[in-house]
């Protein structure tokens, strides 16, 4: 199987994506020139022309709210929000409008609208250009949010993210993009709602996002050789969730560590935490777990911005703690 | 004709050496980018440096101003120090601000700096509040200089900030950095007008433009809406044509012949403010050769100074991670 990029694997699924459904459109920031900031964009000016793809001026409430007012009329919007920092411009267009209209018009709005935003820290970015803002659209019924932390699933999630009708926010992360992983050549989507089981084990249950999921890989391979057998899920989408994957591991191991870098007050991981308790309290052996960014900004300083992102150490550790070892 | 106001020696000096300081301190600052020193990305001034150094001379210890992503400039404008601000870059606690904010956010509010910024735009409501403190509630003679790319004048609170402004006539200089471009887009894609400076008839007050790599323009202009607006005149929207050197980033690679062509780069380097300014000096006789290469290397030494200071200032104690969220009183 071909072994590709992150970037290479969302900018296949636009391409795919929009040679399949010639009413696509996509827009954002320098994604029309030389394929964008991260490259996610490449070649699409050049295959599909500028009545596909354009740049926009510096202007996210717009960008969101003409992707609102575009896929209302029949329009496939896909807009990009460079970091997604700046979609804090735009709370408006995405939490009002976006989220809301279906609801609000008693069903009748159809929205095809997905929002790709890059975020994540882990590059020494500052306090405005690293944040994972995912929670915060948990929260707003109407909008879907997904979460890839894999080349095979960036391109598999985004392509079902643009044939879907509604409201999508997709997160890419910035540290994921020049990963690599096996992507199969033929066409292929992966569904929402349905969690990926990364490794199988017995004894407790790890529960990651994107780019948290490498971590926790990596704090299994030294588990296992301290003869902690860790189950490993990456939930993919965070809205649907895939709380019956989560749910059978956690009965199955009676234990459970949630791995998230956003902060952790009101974060997803308080949310998994309370769906375990409410449907596997019976079967827990420990108290859930959450393993996140301290509560402050992320700073600039490379000593404390590693100081605050989950690291594998820090989930080697908080499996023991479970576990009652150490 | 109204008068013209020129530089006198001593600022012309002044001007020439905060131009050099900010591209002897870039340029000593990528150096230590490239040997993975410093973090992130930064956005770097070079060619734009007689916007900020001539607005500084112009400016009182408490006058404030709004910085941008690209801020080196404005910060030691503003009577930033450059060995606390190299320390920033290399995330130190001796830097402005402990480490804590890096390249785009560099604050010195001792000195009337509120801040660079990450987020396009994200000075322009600052400075309008900062008019409010002075103008309303202090009722005080003080200005705000608010800095800004051309991209930041298509946020929607571009519009928000120089309405307030206006009706309430708040003394706040909008002085918009137009160097043609927003990362890799063009001005010619982005803006509907050819002049940033028209925006300004939206809100009834005065739209200038000026040769952003000339500082006896940037002088006479900005000290016209400096005095308008101390006198209670209210807001000026000033549009500096300029240009950047480097790339949007460091580490930029398409910035030569990428987006835009080496004959645009190269031409823009002829028209290099400090050369300028440098040449100005000797022919009119306002300083000899040998005064402003003591400068230069004078300079030099305060940028090894300010690297050396950096790579030797301690890295912050884990213990700051949580600190500074809120104000807690000291005990
Ligand atoms: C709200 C927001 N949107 C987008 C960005 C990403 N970005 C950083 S700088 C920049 C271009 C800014 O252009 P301009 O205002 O002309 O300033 P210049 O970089 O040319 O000095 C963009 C799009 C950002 N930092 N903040
Ligand atoms: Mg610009």
């Amino acid at each position: 199987m071909p072994v590709i990029r992150y970037s290479q694997a969302i900018r296949d699924a636009i391409a795919e994506e929009m040679r399949r459904d010639k009413d696509i459109f996509v827009m954002g920031e320098d994604v029309e020139t030389m394929g964008g900031v991260f490259g996610c964009t490449k070649g699409i000016l050049e295959e599909f022309g500028h009545d596909r793809i354009r740049n926009t001026p510096i202007s996210e409430a717009v960008i969101i709210g003409a992707g609102v007012g575009g896929a209302l009329t029949g329009t496939r919007m896909l807009v990009e929000m460079q970091y997604v920092d700046f979609i804090l411009h735009a709370m408006d267009q995405t939490i009002n409008q976006a989220a809301k209209v279906r609801y609000m018009t008693g069903g009748k709005a159809i929205l095809p609208l997905v929002i790709r935003a890059q975020q994540g820290s882990g590059r020494g970015n500052g306090a405005q250009h690293s944040q994972n803002l995912e929670a915060i659209f948990c929260h707003m019924p109407g909008l879907k949010v997904v979460m890839p932390s894999n080349p095979y699933d960036a391109k598999g999630l985004l392509k079902t993210a643009v044939r879907d009708n509604n409201p999508i926010m997709f997160f890419e992360h910035k540290v994921l993009y020049n990963t690599t992983g096996e992507v199969p050549d033929g066409e292929y989507t992966v569904p929402f709602g349905k969690a990926d089981i990364k490794r199988v084990g017995k004894d407790v249950t790890i529960v990651a996002t994107s780019w948290m999921v490498l971590k926790a890989m990596e704090a299994a391979g030294i588990l296992e050789a301290e003869g902690i057998d860790a189950e490993i899920i990456d939930p993919r989408t965070l809205v649907p969730l895939d709380k019956d994957t989560i749910i059978s591991s956690v009965k199955k191991t009676g234990r459970a560590v949630i791995v998230h870098e956003s902060h952790g007050v009101c974060g997803i991981g308080a949310e998994i935490a309370f769906v375990i308790n409410e449907l596997a309290f019976d079967w827990l052996d420990a108290p859930v777990k959450r393993i996140t960014s301290a509560q402050a900004p992320i700073p600039y300083s490379r000593k404390l911005e590693q100081l605050t992102i989950p690291s594998t150490e820090k989930i080697v550790s908080g499996v023991k703690e479970v576990l009652n070892r150490s | 004709m109204p008068d013209i106001k020129i530089p006198g020696r001593e600022s012309l000096l002044k001007i020439y050496e905060q131009m050099l300081r900010i591209r002897l301190f870039e340029q000593k600052a990528t150096e230590l980018f490239t040997q993975g020193l410093v973090t992130g990305s930064m956005h770097l001034y070079i060619g734009e440096e007689a916007i900020a150094a001539t607005a500084g001379v112009l400016l009182r210890k408490t006058d404030t101003i709004t910085s941008t992503h690209r801020g080196h400039g404005h910060c030691i404008a503003k009577g930033g120090k450059t060995d606390r601000m190299m320390a920033e870059l290399l995330g130190r606690k001796a830097g402005y601000c402990g480490g804590k904010g890096g390249s785009m956010h560099m604050a010195d509010f001792t000195e009337g700096n509120l801040g660079a910024n990450g987020m396009v735009g994200g000075g322009l409501a600052i400075s309008v509040g900062a008019g409010i403190t002075n103008a309303i509630m202090k009722k005080n003679d003080s200005v705000t200089i608010c800095f800004f790319g051309e991209g930041a004048t298509n946020e929607g609170i571009f519009h928000e900030s120089l309405n307030l402004a206006a009706i309430w006539k708040l003394p706040v200089i909008f002085l918009c950095e137009n160097n043609l471009y927003q990362v890799f887009t063009s001005v010619k894609e982005s803006l509907p007008v050819k002049n940033v400076s028209v925006r300004a008839a939206s809100y009834g007050i005065p739209g200038i433009i000026c040769d952003g790599n000339d500082v006896f323009e940037l002088y006479d202009v900005l000290s016209s809406a400096i005095e308008i607006a101390r006198k209670g005149g209210g807001p000026s929207l000033i549009e500096a044509k300029t240009y950047r050197w480097e790339g949007h980033y460091t580490g930029d690679g398409y910035a030569k012949g990428g987006y835009r062509s080496i004959e645009e780069v190269e031409a823009w380097k002829a028209k290099d403010p400090i050369a300028r300014l440098g040449a100005y000096i000797i022919k009119n006789m306002i300083a000899e050769r040998g005064l402003l290469e003591k400068i230069q290397k004078d300079l030099k030494s305060e940028m090894e100074k300010a690297a050396l200071f950096a790579q030797e200032s301690p890295w912050p104690d884990d213990g700051d991670l949580c600190k500074d969220v809120f104000f807690e009183r000291q005990v």
